[in-house]
């Protein structure tokens, strides 16, 4: 890297003590690059074996990495944290303003580590660091405590306000973090943990220089990534429609898992659909910090007062292909209104939509089969597409008044363990499936990915690209999921947005990386995405996980996906290849 | 010339005119931006750019105790940086904000309306244009 750059600068933060510190990390940093990379290494040094996830020694960690603040599209935050939802491994991306303010506060990692005593927040702005106390927003939802904070802080236009609803505070395992009103560290439950930690929120912004080594390349290799990015068709659909103009196509595919998966077409999918979200709600488009392509899309709902006439309220609710899944199709809910409601309770809380969604989609089915009845549910009838229900059912899972919603806040697998329905309870490696039954791809990289999430590796993708025209051996498929799932720990090391992955490719990415001061050409780059794989696989191994006891929900093999030759065996042979690879 | 802020509403909060106007001169980064966008009160109300508007009669100019900041023709100033003393008079009569600070130096920075952010901005927020009119609505 180019010295003076503080990319290297890890900040340090004690809950427990009220202190922080800064040290050079440029050992990490040169080995493993940034993003993911460093941040699986810091998890090892910080996170205690088998510690509780929600205990003081959990440690969270953020990183960003030498691309950060230099290209566009580089807009990624990595957390890593012990998983509250899995118990393992937990990693999760975040856009909006985190990782652009992280980088220009001039640190290339975050890491809290202890608890408060008291409700608390930080403030970061370059080098001052600020313990606030956070008393006064604690019990309140995301959109009104982002309020407060940003009238209380600085760094306006330059920071980002990391923050919990009340779902994070009540420990709901699958708890998010929310970003600038509309970004997630959505996943794993990272919510949950700063719960665990009375940790409110964390602001971040900055303002600094980024050396480079070569301005005249830096500013020509930033026009052409530029112009890919504004005029080629890989990232169009992102701009026009969004993620959610996954929705018809899908469906039409096959692989939109409707109703608790029990069908992978959704009859009403036109409902939810990215074009009809456009032409009927889309009230803004925004953007992560340094993406031109604005992928945010925002719909305006307005609501008529039930008990006074002429007063209205407009909501300004976001919207993507996976919450339209998890709270859409999944719930058998097909109007978009009906979806933008509960989605507005959902982030008002701040739990994962897509967790949130699943784990409702499991307790509606288990009603219906009568393993539950109104006495769990609190007298709520949940029923496919009726939001008020599914409303007040995920307020209980905040609150928790019961045994049963105390269960659920814990996840559908842990919900299946106590009340049955296993075999319908739609999580893979304990965290709750994302919208693709499109193969076996899907499915598999699930079940093996680092993270139980689609984005470790795509695998949808290669169902709907390879998988869709000519037949793969498990083997050969469980080669074409790492070999991705290898490619994206470069990615998220850098770290750069995985929908610009076609423009990130391994051919270009060691001449960008160049500008920032590494050499590396692309056979390192296969090595280093091998090695943090393996480190996070050595993390999880250490937390007791294991592919041969990975629970399979039988439901995948009943409802047909567009893969035909899927099945238990294949699946399995794929995931046994895998253990054979995997092994440390 | 002049930079021009053409149409607000279609501002997505980016920041890619931002990072470009530290790329014009040779750096990487934000430290060195002569123009900011924020939200107006959370991002679901949308953004604002901040950047000079290139004032006909500039306050900036007018507090300015050692004539460093000139006149620029067609609007706004220019920085002499040998005359300034780094008083800050200049960013407190700038009721818009656009004066920016390089910490550095302890002197302003000013957007010289190169339009170089023009070509980055990917939504048509920003333009160039060749004169003030001095009736209401734009830039």
């Amino acid at each position: 890297m180019v010295k003076d750059d503080r990319l290297t600068r890890v900040l340090s933060v004690d809950l427990s003590k009220r202190t922080f510190s800064v040290e050079d990390r440029t050992d990490l940093f040169s080995r493993y690059i940034g993003g993911t990379g460093v941040a699986t290494q810091l998890l090892h040094e910080e996170c205690p074996e088998r510690c509780d996830p929600l205990g003081e020694d959990n440690p969270i960690i953020f990183a960003v990495g030498p691309l950060t603040g230099l290209y566009p599209l580089a807009s990624k935050t990595v957390a890593l944290f012990k998983s509250p939802l899995t118990g393992n491994l937990g990693e999760s991306h975040c856009g909006g303003r985190s990782a652009v303010a992280l980088r220009m506060a001039g640190y290339g990692a975050l890491v809290i580590r202890g608890a408060s005593d008291m409700p608390v927040y930080i403030s970061i702005d370059g080098h001052d660091v600020h313990f606030r106390d956070a008393s006064s927003i604690w019990g309140m939802q995301n959109f009104s405590s982002g309020r407060i904070i940003r009238e209380n802080e600085p760094g306006a236009g330059l920071r980002t306000i990391m923050r919990i609803g009340t779902g994070g505070e009540a420990l709901v395992r699958y708890a998010c973090v929310t970003t600038e009103s509309y970004r997630h560290f959505g996943r794993l439950g990272l919510g949950a943990v700063f719960g665990s930690k009375k940790l409110k929120a964390v602001v971040i912004s900055g303002k600094s220089s980024i050396p480079v080594t070569d301005t005249k390349l830096y500013r020509k290799s930033y026009r052409e990534i530029f112009k890919t990015a504004v005029e080629s068709p890989v990232m169009k659909k992102y701009h026009d429609l969004g993620t959610a103009d996954n929705i018809e196509p899908l469906n039409r595919f096959g692989g939109l898992p409707t109703r608790n998966l029990t069908e992978a077409r959704f009859d009403e999918a036109s409902g939810i659909s990215g074009e009809t979200l456009a032409a009927h709600y889309l009230g803004r488009r925004l953007a992560c910090s340094h993406c031109p392509v604005g992928c945010i899309h925002i719909a305006a709902l307005r609501e008529l007062y039930e008990d006074e006439e002429f007063f209205y309220k407009t909501s300004m609710i976001s919207y993507d292909y996976e919450p339209l899944y998890a709270l859409g199709s999944m719930l058998g809910i097909g109007q978009a209104d009906r979806y933008l409601k509960l989605m507005d309770r959902i982030e008002a809380f701040g739990i994962d939509a897509m967790s949130t969604g699943v784990a409702l989609a499991w307790a509606t089915e288990a009603m219906e089969r009568g393993l539950i009845t109104e006495t769990e549910t609190k007298g709520v009838r949940l029923t496919w597409g009726d939001h008020t229900a599914y409303m007040e059912a995920a307020g209980n899972i905040v609150s928790q008044p019961n045994e049963f919603y105390r269960t659920l806040a814990r996840g559908a697998e842990d919900a299946a363990d106590r009340y049955g329905g296993e075999e319908f309870a739609l999580t893979f490696g304990g965290n709750e499936m994302p919208g693709y039954h499109t193969g076996p791809a899907a499915h598999v990289g699930t079940l093996i990915g680092a993270r139980h999430s689609h984005l470790d590796n795509g695998g949808y993708g290669i169902d709907q690209k390879v998988l869709a025209k000519k037949e793969v051996t498990p083997e050969e498929l469980t080669t074409m999921i790492l070999d991705e799932e290898w490619w994206r720990q470069i990615l998220s090391s850098l770290v750069v947005c995985f929908f610009a992955r076609g423009i990130y490719l391994p051919d270009l990415v060691p001449q960008l990386l160049s500008v920032a001061g590494f050499d590396l050409q692309p056979n390192d780059l296969t090595r280093i995405g091998r090695e943090i794989h393996r480190e996070k696989y050595r993390f999880k191994y250490r937390e007791g996980f294991s592919l041969d006891t990975l629970r399979i929900p039988g439901r995948i093999f009943e409802t047909p996906s567009p893969i035909p030759y899927m099945n238990r065996d294949y699946v399995e042979q794929a995931i046994a290849r895998a253990q054979e690879i995997l092994s440390l | 010339m002049r930079l021009a802020v053409l149409e607000t509403e279609k501002c997505v909060g980016c920041q890619l005119c931002m990072f470009a106007c530290s790329r014009r001169q040779n750096e990487a980064g934000l430290a060195k931006s002569c123009i900011g966008v924020r939200s107006i009160g959370g991002m679901e109300r949308g953004f604002m750019v901040v950047v000079c508007r290139a004032c006909e009669d500039p306050p900036c100019a007018r507090v300015c105790p050692t004539g460093a900041l000139e006149l620029r023709k067609g609007g706004g100033v220019s920085l002499k940086p040998d005359k300034c003393i780094g008083c800050g008079h200049c960013r407190d009569a700038c009721m818009v904000n656009a004066i920016f600070w390089n910490d550095e130096t302890n002197k302003p920075m000013i957007c010289v309306h190169c339009g170089f952010c023009v070509d980055f901005c990917p939504h048509g927020v920003l333009g160039l244009k060749e004169e003030r009119r001095s009736n209401h609505g734009e830039g």
